[in-house]
């Protein structure tokens, strides 16, 4: 079973204690409408498992079937740098039916960043490096389409519906025990 | 699952529809790595199947100069619509009549379903296989494998 080969480090963008016993990773492409599925099931695992969970999210942007989903990406990465990676995250998920350059700068505005900053930083590619190496270390550790989940380290074969992952990750935090 | 050919056998020669009107020889790709994508069927339902994957992966592999074919039984129409709904760069071979001749002779066919198996052939520059993996059919297998076993031929 595919691993993941790129362990969270620093860099990444989590939710959640960094001791907490099981972390969900997911690989995801802000523009999937399999990914925009997965958004609320991933809130009400969070909010299942409280402290217990950690949740981290790596970019897999599929540039050719997705127009925006590049530029979604890196206008998350810029709000990152400005600590609001997850306000983010989810605004992006919940307007995901409306993505376009202009959305995400009103999207940019309402979390008080800078318009302008942020075209200047999509227009010189400030984050592509970034997104790229998401991607990457997504291809490597057997990531095989969006959105694809890792349990500790582990690829999730099986669906995303909640009660699925549910049940691998209480199966995880068992097997700490 | 099928049994495919294994790492060390002299891939098998072949001719098949890329479009409607050209074919293309695996043989004429000698001197380069080539990959073999078998799989069941255009059209899978969702983004990021496996075709789609290694369209985005495509710069990798050709950093190792390899050369990309997906194959189905689906017909040339079929993969033309394919390709072009999904803005693929590289070809998709139609194993379309006899149905399944090429993946039956890679072992990568189902017969009760009548489709390739998810089989993948990395095939080194002097047409031989240096790495093949069947994943389970429902299973997309990525594209770590290929990345790997592109490396170590290039060693």
């Amino acid at each position: 079973m595919a691993k993941l080969k790129v362990p969270v480090g620093p860099d990444d963008h989590a939710q959640g204690p960094a001791d907490a016993p099981v972390t969900l990773l997911e690989y995801g492409d802000y523009e999937c409408s399999h990914c925009g599925h997965a958004y609320p099931i991933v809130k009400a695992l969070q909010k299942k498992f409280g402290k217990q969970l950690r949740f981290v999210f790596r970019n897999f942007p599929l540039r050719e079937i997705h127009p925006n989903a590049e530029v979604a990406a890196e206008t998350a990465e810029f709000a990152a740098t400005r600590g609001k990676f997850w306000d983010m995250h989810d605004l992006i998920f919940e307007n995901q039916n409306s993505l376009s350059e202009q959305m995400l700068g009103e999207l940019a505005h309402r979390l008080t960043l800078d318009r302008q900053a942020l075209r200047d930083a999509l227009r010189s590619g400030t984050f592509a490096e970034r997104v790229q190496g998401d991607f990457s270390s997504g291809v490597r550790s057997g990531v095989n389409g969006t959105p694809t989940f890792f349990i500790n380290s582990q690829r999730h074969d099986g669906d995303f519906e909640l009660e699925t992952l549910l049940q691998a990750i209480q199966k995880m935090i068992h097997s700490h025990k | 699952m099928s049994n495919i050919l294994p790492a060390g056998t002299p891939a098998p020669d072949f001719t098949l529809h890329a479009t409607p009107d050209q074919t293309l020889a695996l043989k004429g790709l000698r001197g380069r790595p080539v990959i073999l994508a078998f799989y069941p069927a255009d059209w899978s339902p969702v983004c990021g199947d496996q075709m789609a994957l290694y369209n985005e992966v495509l710069p990798e592999f050709h950093r190792f100069n390899a050369e990309l074919l997906g194959i189905s039984v689906d017909g040339v129409w079929c993969h033309a619509a394919f390709s072009r709904d999904r803005k693929l760069h590289f070809p998709l071979l139609a194993d379309f009549e006899p149905k399944g001749a090429v993946a039956k002779r890679y072992g990568a066919f189902r017969d009760g379903e009548g489709i390739a198996e998810r089989a993948l052939f990395v095939i080194d520059k002097n047409g031989t296989i240096r790495w093949s993996y069947c994943s389970p059919i429902a299973v997309n297998p990525g594209a770590d494998g290929i990345l790997e076993a592109l490396e170590n031929l290039a060693k």
